[in-house]
């Protein structure tokens, strides 16, 4: 028996040590698996490598493509990051073999995908795989998944940043992960913050409370909804929220979000309406000169914004084909190009046409617009009646977010500067040269200036070019905001006209505080009466405010206000 | 002083009125063929009376003015069509001879011109109109002198005329299709939306009709956001501003019937303030590839058109159709040279003409009557990749509806597409008002906007 006993004993210790060794092996084999997997450039490692995941990004059908695109997002490799990267920026093909090139971003050389050693010579047959928008929403956040192991805390900032708008359940571990490791206080704040929204479900009332006051910080208008939530009843007459601590605190931060969002709102019009001032004065700053200084009801004022948006392109189109590489500064030739066309345009128009009919405004008026239509014609025979295009350069694309929910475009921002440096020059120009002492003296009394020896017509001459010159100047910024093509001048010579006779006749500081004026009450009225209304309602003002006092904000004064 | 503010006040008047400026008069006549002799044997059913001449064509589109920079192409490919058809020996025997007007975008001015061409050049029929104002305001022309029109844009339904076929799509085949695909998975399941127009007719209605769509969806009003700008608008600050602040907490898309030239600075806007077609998707009802052409499509990737029909449509129809379209234009050194695209309403326009022509051939003239009855039913293999039929009830084509995203080169990639042509309904079943009613040219109901049959009434 015992002996029996003693046999079973050893056969079950016999069997214990057979599956041991079995378990060891398995151990040490999966343990040369990992090892395989992770040392071995995955290229040549055999089973399921990152060539072949890669190699579907060739794939036709989406479903393989976003699989693929999930696939390298779990995958630990740089090389992964590097295919989802380009991928993303259209910087990826895959050649017949299912080889995998992507193109560096700086020196534009193909690269192989998985070593990143230049490839060789890309042949045919290269295929771009097609991203979609359903594409691009698995992978923006897969990419900013992976960027989230990023040593660089500015990629990693981005990356919180991108997976906070995607808000995913998926991504929860992920994003746990990182905050664990994460040191940045910047990336752990914003990380919180996208697992506050789903800590806010949580069954801890301690969770709920502090995801509730990491919203409160954001001030994030995005979160009111959830927050709100939180206060509603539910059928039964019950709160949604059964804590009362957890729903007062949800109080707290609806309230302090909603005070956040008034601030931004005010802040927010304030700025588009100095922005939409800065555009309309860009445009009516020839016209204070030609039209306010030299009282010539000049129809043509709109064509010569035109001309200098077309001058725009030109110069565009002369980076194009001589200096590629600094296409981005081609608006440092823009600028001088469009003012010295504009001011030779407006010149040989004085000199043939308008000089004729001083002191005849209805017939100067019939004139100028003959000549606007001219001049649209003429363009539309060089340039076509087509719209041309005119990029912004990269510099000019995108904004600032200063505070939560007020985004400050570059372009704007650039407007606002330019129209500075414009006025100051103009400034300057009327109040400190002898040209300026010469214009002021003739917008005073002619026959006078003309007696002290001023040689009125040069001056005349001199002084309509550089309104026109100035005119090719807000052609300039116009065409970084809107349409360049022939009728571009015909949307803006109301508005132009519009600020000039509320700022005053003769007064070019009158213009400026008129345009600033007319932006915020129109950009105030917006939100409340839309955009039709708003512009309508601005009209109307603009009416009433002419016939209780036709001269404008400021109005000349002494003698020569009389004629 | 005050001399100067009367006449600054009479030249913003002057801008205003002056628009309208008085359109070139002269009719061109390009290239009259001389009424030469049939090169090919007349049809089996004799001509009617003594119909010998050229048969005319009228094209009735803006050269001039806004609408110039769309209508210029369509005016193109009806010449083209046209040379096509004369190049295989005209019809019944008969060249046909275009006569090309200029309404100049002047709305008043297209009722002029079509009576113009109707009485005066005794036109068979016309091919024309863009925007809705126009075709509303030659609606009772033709209807008066019993014409017969081809419409060739997309537009806001609630219409159906005995004189009238409309070759573009009705708001089922574009606009409908469009918002069915943005709620869908594919499209970002959608659960708020943004209508977003120009202030005028066919924006107002078509978010007349999406808003009664998006209702029967379960999307409540809370939900919609609509908003209209000025003709011009540039400044979308503001508008931006609102609808990204709208679009927080649901998904939202953004459904745009923003007319041509104020789409840049929106797109452009968008950019700047940082959204992004996957998480804001805007779909544009009138961006297409000629729209496309004077832009800086940087900011627009991804960004999402509904058509039923882009030049990237891959078939043999379609490769043909550009090829002949290229081969053109260099022949007539039209201006863009090798730039030229085709899109939607050139595609319909051709669709169009050549349905015509079949129709004439089978009725054996071109008087409207019988003409109009031959129409209806025709079919045409055309470049959107599908056999197209004329509804000989509703007088509309059966399309196929495609969405397109923008790619950083000016054209689309096909996103999603229907199955097949679909039947239009010109009477939105979602609008409680024009639910009821019905666009039938058959018997017994002989009318496009009835309730019940017309003869059988009596």
């Amino acid at each position: 028996m015992s002996c029996a006993r003693n046999g079973a004993q050893a056969w079950l210790t016999q069997e214990s040590a057979v599956s041991q060794s079995v378990r060891r092996v398995i151990l040490v084999l999966l343990e040369v698996g990992w090892l395989l997997s992770s040392t071995l450039p995955a290229a040549h490692a055999q089973q399921e490598p990152l060539g072949a995941v890669a190699a579907k990004l060739g794939a036709d059908d989406h479903d393989t493509l976003q699989a693929a695109i999930e696939a390298l997002g779990a995958r630990s490799e740089p090389a992964a990051l590097r295919m989802l990267e380009a991928l993303r920026d259209g910087n990826l093909r895959v050649d017949g073999s299912g080889a995998v090139l992507v193109r560096d971003g700086k020196s534009g050389a193909w690269l192989d995908a998985l070593t990143g050693k230049p490839a060789a010579a890309a042949g045919a047959g290269l295929k771009t795989p097609l991203v979609n928008n359903a594409l691009r929403r698995t992978l923006s956040p897969t990419i900013a998944q992976l960027q989230l192991r990023s040593t660089d805390p500015a990629v990693r900032l981005a990356a919180a940043e991108e997976l906070a708008k995607a808000s995913d359940d998926k991504l929860v571990p992920a994003m746990r992960a990182a905050l664990k490791r994460e040191i940045d206080p910047s990336v752990r704040k914003l990380l919180r913050l996208s697992l506050a929204q789903i800590d806010l479900t949580s069954p801890d009332p301690r969770h709920r409370l502090s995801a509730i006051a990491a919203m409160r910080d954001s001030g994030e208008v995005s979160f009111k909804t959830q927050l709100a939530a939180l206060l509603e009843k539910t059928a039964d007459g019950k709160f949604r929220e059964p804590d009362a601590t957890v729903r007062g605190a949800a109080g707290g931060a609806l309230n302090s979000i909603e005070h956040q969002e008034l601030l931004t709102r005010v802040v927010r019009d304030l700025f588009y309406g100095l922005s939409l001032g800065s555009v309309l004065l860009l445009a009516a700053l020839g016209l204070a000169i030609t039209f306010g200084l030299m009282r010539v009801i000049n129809m043509a004022h709109g064509e010569m914004l035109m001309l200098g948006a077309y001058a725009t392109y030109v110069a565009q189109l002369v980076f194009q084909k001589y200096a590629p590489a600094a296409l981005n500064w081609y608006l440092a030739l823009a600028v001088p190009l469009a003012f010295a066309t504009c001011m030779l345009v407006g010149m040989l128009l004085e000199r043939s046409v308008i000089r004729f009919l001083y002191g005849r405004p209805l017939e100067t008026l019939l004139a100028t617009w003959g000549i606007s239509l001219m001049l649209i014609q003429t363009v539309r025979l060089i340039f076509g009646a087509q719209n041309v295009s005119v990029a912004n350069p990269d510099w000019l694309s995108g904004g600032i977010e200063p505070m939560t929910g007020v985004v400050l475009p570059y372009n704007r921002l650039a407007t606002i500067g330019f129209v500075t440096a414009v006025v100051s020059l103009l400034a300057f120009v009327l109040n400190r040269t002898r040209l300026g002492l010469s214009v002021r003296a003739i917008t005073q009394n002619r026959a006078m200036a003309s007696c002290m020896g001023i040689p009125t017509a040069r001056i005349d001459m001199l002084t309509f070019g550089l309104g026109s010159g100035i005119a090719g100047l807000g052609g300039v910024a116009l065409s970084q905001l809107g349409n360049v093509g022939p009728e571009l001048g015909q949307l803006y010579v109301v508005d132009s006209f519009m600020v000039v006779v509320v700022g005053g006749v003769g007064k070019v500081v009158g213009s400026v505080v008129a345009a600033l004026g007319l932006g915020e009450v129109n950009k105030l009225l917006e939100p409340f009466a839309g955009a039709v209304l708003g512009k309508i309602l601005v009209l109307v003002f603009v009416v009433l405010f002419i016939q209780r006092r036709p001269q404008g904000l400021f109005a000349l004064k002494g003698r020569a206000a009389e004629n | 002083m005050r001399t100067i503010e009367i006449l600054a006040s009479g030249a913003l008047l002057a801008l205003a009125f002056g628009c309208s400026q008085p359109a070139p008069a002269a009719t061109e006549q390009p290239a009259a063929p001389t009424a030469a002799a049939p090169t090919v044997a007349p049809p089996a059913a004799e001509p009617a009376k003594a119909d010998k001449g050229p048969i005319k064509i009228g094209i009735l589109h803006s050269l001039s003015g806004t609408m110039a920079i769309s209508e210029t192409s369509l005016k193109d490919v009806a010449l083209m069509a046209i040379e096509e058809i004369n190049d295989k020996g005209g019809l019944l025997g008969r060249k046909l001879q275009p006569v090309v007007v200029d309404p100049a975008s002047n709305w008043p001015l297209f009722a002029e011109k079509a009576r113009e061409l109707l009485t005066k050049e005794k036109v068979a029929v016309v091919f024309g109109c863009w925007t809705s104002v126009s075709r509303k305001s030659v609606l009772p022309v033709f209807e008066e002198l019993n014409g017969l029109l081809f419409y060739p844009v997309q537009y806001e339904g609630e219409e159906s005329s005995y004189n009238v076929f409309y070759t573009g799509a009705a708001p089922n085949q574009q606009a409908i299709p469009a918002v069915e695909y943005l709620m869908s998975k594919e499209g970002g399941g959608a659960k708020r939306f943004v209508l977003l127009g120009t202030d005028y007719v066919y924006p107002r209605t078509t978010n007349k009709i999406l808003r009664y769509f998006l209702q029967s969806k379960g999307i409540a009003d809370a939900d919609i956001m609509e908003k209209y700008t000025p003709f011009g608008h540039s400044d979308y600050q503001t508008i931006v501003a609102d609808v990204k602040k709208f679009a927080t907490g649901k998904r939202t898309a953004v459904i745009s019937t923003i007319n041509g030239d104020s789409n840049v600075p929106f797109y452009k806007e968008l950019g700047n303030q940082g959204v992004k077609a996957e998480e804001l998707p805007v779909v544009a009802f009138s961006v297409g590839e000629e729209e496309l052409r004077g832009i800086d499509t940087k900011p627009l990737v991804g960004q999402l058109a509904a058509w039923n029909y882009f030049m990237s449509i891959d078939n043999q129809v379609n490769k043909a159709f550009i090829a002949k379209w290229m081969a053109y234009v260099k022949k007539n050194n039209l201006p863009g040279g090798d730039k030229r695209v085709t899109n939607d309403p050139m595609e319909a326009t051709y669709t169009g003409i050549n349905m015509w022509a079949q129709a004439v051939a089978q009725a054996g003239t071109t008087e409207v009557d019988a003409v109009r009855q031959a129409v209806g039913g025709q079919t045409f293999n055309t470049p959107s990749g599908f056999v197209e039929e004329m509804d000989a009830k509703n007088h509309h084509l059966h399309k196929p509806v495609y969405i397109g995203e923008v790619q950083a080169n000016g054209q689309f990639q096909i996103v999603w597409k229907t199955e097949g042509p679909i039947r239009a309904m010109p009477w939105s079943p979602y609008v409680p008002d024009s639910a009821k009613k019905v666009a039938d040219w058959t018997y017994p109901w002989m009318c496009g906007n009835c309730t019940e049959p017309k003869v059988a009434a009596k």
